[in-house]
Protein backbone atom coordinates (compact mmCIF):
# COMPACT_ATOMS: atom_id res chain seq x y z
CA UNK A 1 0.00 0.00 0.00
CA UNK A 2 2.78 2.37 0.99
CA UNK A 3 4.70 1.58 -2.19
CA UNK A 4 1.67 2.32 -4.32
CA UNK A 5 1.05 5.55 -2.45
CA UNK A 6 4.68 6.63 -2.90
CA UNK A 7 4.60 5.73 -6.58
CA UNK A 8 1.42 7.75 -7.16
CA UNK A 9 2.85 10.73 -5.31
CA UNK A 10 6.11 10.64 -7.27
CA UNK A 11 4.26 10.28 -10.55
CA UNK A 12 2.16 13.31 -9.70
CA UNK A 13 5.04 15.42 -8.49
CA UNK A 14 7.52 14.63 -11.27
CA UNK A 15 5.97 16.98 -13.88
CA UNK A 16 5.86 19.77 -11.31
CA UNK A 17 9.41 19.23 -10.16
CA UNK A 18 10.85 18.87 -13.63
CA UNK A 19 9.01 21.86 -15.06
CA UNK A 20 11.54 23.97 -16.94
CA UNK A 21 10.91 27.66 -16.44
CA UNK A 22 13.32 28.75 -19.11
CA UNK A 23 15.61 31.75 -19.13
CA UNK A 24 14.61 34.62 -16.88
CA UNK A 25 15.87 38.14 -16.21
CA UNK A 26 18.77 38.06 -13.78
CA UNK A 27 20.05 34.75 -15.06
CA UNK A 28 23.46 34.38 -16.72
CA UNK A 29 23.42 34.08 -20.48
CA UNK A 30 24.59 30.62 -21.60
CA UNK A 31 27.22 30.14 -24.29
CA UNK A 32 25.26 30.16 -27.52
CA UNK A 33 28.03 28.36 -29.36
CA UNK A 34 27.37 25.33 -27.14
CA UNK A 35 23.63 25.44 -27.68
CA UNK A 36 24.01 25.98 -31.42
CA UNK A 37 26.84 23.72 -32.53
CA UNK A 38 28.06 24.51 -36.01
CA UNK A 39 26.53 27.99 -36.12
CA UNK A 40 28.78 31.01 -36.53
CA UNK A 41 28.06 33.08 -33.45
CA UNK A 42 29.85 36.44 -33.19
CA UNK A 43 31.86 37.38 -30.12
CA UNK A 44 29.57 38.80 -27.46
CA UNK A 45 31.99 39.47 -24.64
CA UNK A 46 31.58 42.98 -23.26
CA UNK A 47 28.70 43.69 -25.62
CA UNK A 48 24.99 44.22 -25.21
CA UNK A 49 23.30 41.24 -26.85
CA UNK A 50 19.77 40.83 -28.12
CA UNK A 51 18.88 37.18 -28.67
CA UNK A 52 15.73 36.92 -30.74
CA UNK A 53 13.81 33.68 -31.29
CA UNK A 54 11.83 33.66 -34.52
CA UNK A 55 10.20 31.32 -37.01
CA UNK A 56 9.16 31.68 -40.63
CA UNK A 57 5.58 30.71 -39.78
CA UNK A 58 5.23 33.46 -37.19
CA UNK A 59 3.59 36.67 -38.43
CA UNK A 60 4.86 39.05 -35.72
CA UNK A 61 8.39 37.77 -36.33
CA UNK A 62 8.10 39.01 -39.89
CA UNK A 63 7.05 42.43 -38.62
CA UNK A 64 9.91 42.55 -36.15
CA UNK A 65 12.76 42.08 -38.63
CA UNK A 66 12.80 45.56 -40.18
CA UNK A 67 12.89 47.01 -36.66
CA UNK A 68 15.71 44.68 -35.62
CA UNK A 69 17.64 45.62 -38.77
CA UNK A 70 17.24 49.27 -37.85
CA UNK A 71 18.37 48.68 -34.27
CA UNK A 72 21.41 46.81 -35.56
CA UNK A 73 22.40 49.64 -37.90
CA UNK A 74 21.79 52.28 -35.23
CA UNK A 75 23.48 50.63 -32.26
CA UNK A 76 25.77 48.03 -33.85
CA UNK A 77 28.76 50.37 -33.82
CA UNK A 78 28.06 51.29 -30.19
CA UNK A 79 28.30 47.73 -28.91
CA UNK A 80 24.98 46.00 -29.68
CA UNK A 81 24.98 42.50 -31.13
CA UNK A 82 21.69 41.05 -32.33
CA UNK A 83 21.56 37.29 -32.80
CA UNK A 84 18.48 35.82 -34.44
CA UNK A 85 17.74 32.19 -33.70
CA UNK A 86 15.38 30.53 -36.17
CA UNK A 87 13.46 27.56 -34.80
CA UNK A 88 12.01 26.29 -38.07
CA UNK A 89 11.91 22.54 -38.52
CA UNK A 90 12.78 22.88 -42.19
CA UNK A 91 16.15 24.40 -43.05
CA UNK A 92 14.89 25.58 -46.45
CA UNK A 93 12.11 27.66 -44.90
CA UNK A 94 14.52 29.11 -42.35
CA UNK A 95 16.93 30.15 -45.08
CA UNK A 96 14.25 31.51 -47.41
CA UNK A 97 12.78 33.63 -44.61
CA UNK A 98 16.19 35.00 -43.57
CA UNK A 99 16.97 35.83 -47.20
CA UNK A 100 13.62 37.54 -47.78
CA UNK A 101 13.99 39.65 -44.66
CA UNK A 102 17.46 40.85 -45.77
CA UNK A 103 18.78 40.27 -42.28
CA UNK A 104 21.66 42.56 -41.38
CA UNK A 105 22.62 40.70 -38.20
CA UNK A 106 23.85 37.14 -37.56
CA UNK A 107 21.22 34.42 -37.58
CA UNK A 108 21.52 30.79 -36.59
CA UNK A 109 19.31 27.79 -37.22
CA UNK A 110 18.30 25.97 -34.06
CA UNK A 111 17.38 22.83 -35.96
CA UNK A 112 17.53 20.57 -32.91
CA UNK A 113 15.70 23.10 -30.69
CA UNK A 114 18.54 22.93 -28.17
CA UNK A 115 18.69 26.66 -27.64
CA UNK A 116 14.88 26.95 -27.64
CA UNK A 117 14.63 24.19 -25.05
CA UNK A 118 17.07 26.04 -22.81
CA UNK A 119 15.51 29.49 -23.14
CA UNK A 120 11.97 28.06 -23.36
CA UNK A 121 10.57 31.18 -25.07
CA UNK A 122 7.01 31.71 -23.86
CA UNK A 123 5.79 32.90 -27.25
CA UNK A 124 7.02 33.61 -30.75
CA UNK A 125 8.85 35.88 -31.14
CA UNK A 126 10.61 36.13 -27.80
CA UNK A 127 13.79 38.05 -27.20
CA UNK A 128 16.33 38.30 -24.43
CA UNK A 129 18.34 41.45 -23.83
CA UNK A 130 21.69 40.76 -22.20
CA UNK A 131 23.97 43.35 -20.59
CA UNK A 132 27.71 43.71 -21.11
CA UNK A 133 28.43 41.41 -18.17
CA UNK A 134 26.46 38.57 -19.71
CA UNK A 135 23.35 38.74 -17.54
CA UNK A 136 19.89 38.54 -19.05
CA UNK A 137 18.21 41.79 -18.09
CA UNK A 138 14.99 41.97 -20.07
CA UNK A 139 12.72 39.39 -21.66
CA UNK A 140 10.33 40.44 -24.42
CA UNK A 141 7.46 38.27 -25.55
CA UNK A 142 5.72 38.98 -28.83
CA UNK A 143 6.23 42.01 -31.05
CA UNK A 144 3.81 44.93 -30.78
CA UNK A 145 5.23 47.34 -33.35
CA UNK A 146 6.28 50.79 -32.18
CA UNK A 147 5.59 49.97 -28.54
CA UNK A 148 8.12 47.14 -28.53
CA UNK A 149 10.63 49.19 -30.56
CA UNK A 150 10.37 52.02 -28.03
CA UNK A 151 11.00 49.56 -25.19
CA UNK A 152 13.98 48.06 -27.04
CA UNK A 153 15.43 51.51 -27.68
CA UNK A 154 15.13 52.64 -24.06
CA UNK A 155 16.56 49.42 -22.68
CA UNK A 156 19.38 49.12 -25.22
CA UNK A 157 20.48 52.71 -24.64
CA UNK A 158 20.46 52.17 -20.87
CA UNK A 159 22.48 48.94 -21.16
CA UNK A 160 24.96 50.48 -23.58
CA UNK A 161 25.47 53.39 -21.19
CA UNK A 162 26.15 51.02 -18.28
CA UNK A 163 29.43 49.81 -19.71
CA UNK A 164 30.89 53.26 -20.24
CA UNK B 1 -5.79 1.32 5.87
CA UNK B 2 -8.30 3.72 4.49
CA UNK B 3 -6.77 6.96 5.75
CA UNK B 4 -3.45 6.74 3.82
CA UNK B 5 -5.35 5.91 0.66
CA UNK B 6 -7.64 8.90 1.08
CA UNK B 7 -4.67 11.10 1.88
CA UNK B 8 -2.81 9.86 -1.20
CA UNK B 9 -5.85 10.44 -3.35
CA UNK B 10 -6.23 13.96 -1.99
CA UNK B 11 -2.53 14.69 -2.57
CA UNK B 12 -2.76 13.26 -6.08
CA UNK B 13 -5.73 15.47 -6.90
CA UNK B 14 -3.95 18.57 -5.64
CA UNK B 15 -0.77 17.74 -7.55
CA UNK B 16 -2.55 16.83 -10.76
CA UNK B 17 -4.60 20.00 -10.74
CA UNK B 18 -1.43 22.07 -10.35
CA UNK B 19 0.42 20.30 -13.16
CA UNK B 20 -2.23 20.87 -15.81
CA UNK B 21 0.09 23.38 -17.51
CA UNK B 22 2.81 20.78 -17.76
CA UNK B 23 0.52 18.49 -19.69
CA UNK B 24 0.51 20.90 -22.62
CA UNK B 25 3.45 19.49 -24.46
CA UNK B 26 3.54 21.62 -27.61
CA UNK B 27 5.86 24.53 -26.93
CA UNK B 28 5.42 27.85 -28.74
CA UNK B 29 8.51 27.16 -30.84
CA UNK B 30 7.15 23.78 -31.91
CA UNK B 31 3.98 25.11 -33.48
CA UNK B 32 5.23 25.24 -37.05
CA UNK B 33 2.88 22.48 -38.15
CA UNK B 34 -0.08 23.99 -36.31
CA UNK B 35 0.52 27.29 -38.10
CA UNK B 36 0.24 25.73 -41.56
CA UNK B 37 -2.74 26.89 -43.62
CA UNK B 38 -4.03 23.32 -43.84
CA UNK B 39 -4.60 23.40 -40.07
CA UNK B 40 -6.99 26.32 -40.43
CA UNK B 41 -10.67 25.69 -39.82
CA UNK B 42 -11.57 27.83 -42.81
CA UNK B 43 -9.86 26.26 -45.81
CA UNK B 44 -12.82 27.20 -47.99
CA UNK B 45 -13.90 30.79 -47.27
CA UNK B 46 -17.18 30.35 -49.21
CA UNK B 47 -18.14 27.26 -47.25
CA UNK B 48 -17.26 29.02 -44.00
CA UNK B 49 -19.41 32.03 -44.92
CA UNK B 50 -22.36 29.81 -45.80
CA UNK B 51 -21.98 27.79 -42.60
CA UNK B 52 -21.85 30.95 -40.52
CA UNK B 53 -24.88 32.30 -42.34
CA UNK B 54 -26.84 29.11 -41.62
CA UNK B 55 -25.73 29.20 -38.01
CA UNK B 56 -26.74 32.84 -37.66
CA UNK B 57 -30.14 32.11 -39.21
CA UNK B 58 -30.80 29.29 -36.78
CA UNK B 59 -29.39 30.85 -33.66
CA UNK B 60 -30.38 34.48 -34.38
CA UNK B 61 -26.92 35.60 -33.35
CA UNK B 62 -23.49 35.79 -34.86
CA UNK B 63 -19.92 36.03 -33.70
CA UNK B 64 -18.14 34.21 -30.95
CA UNK B 65 -17.04 31.52 -33.35
CA UNK B 66 -13.31 32.06 -32.99
CA UNK B 67 -10.76 31.53 -30.29
CA UNK B 68 -7.43 33.14 -29.54
CA UNK B 69 -4.13 31.38 -30.05
CA UNK B 70 -4.99 29.53 -33.22
CA UNK B 71 -1.61 27.89 -33.48
CA UNK B 72 0.89 30.60 -34.27
CA UNK B 73 1.80 30.90 -30.61
CA UNK B 74 2.47 34.56 -31.19
CA UNK B 75 0.79 35.86 -28.09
Amino acid sequence: MKTIATAILLACLSPVLSAADGAKAGQAMPKLSQLLPGASIPSTSGKVVLVDFWASWCGPCKQSFPALNQLQSKYGSKGLVIIGIGVDDEAAKYKAFADNMKVSFPVAHDSGHQAAAFFNPPSMPSSYLVDRKGTIRYVHTGFRGDKTVAEYTTEIEALLAEGK
Amino acid sequence: MKTPFVLTLAAALVCLSSCADQLVRVKPYERGNLAKPVMSDSLDPLLKTMTEHAYFSREASSGGGGVGGGGCGCN
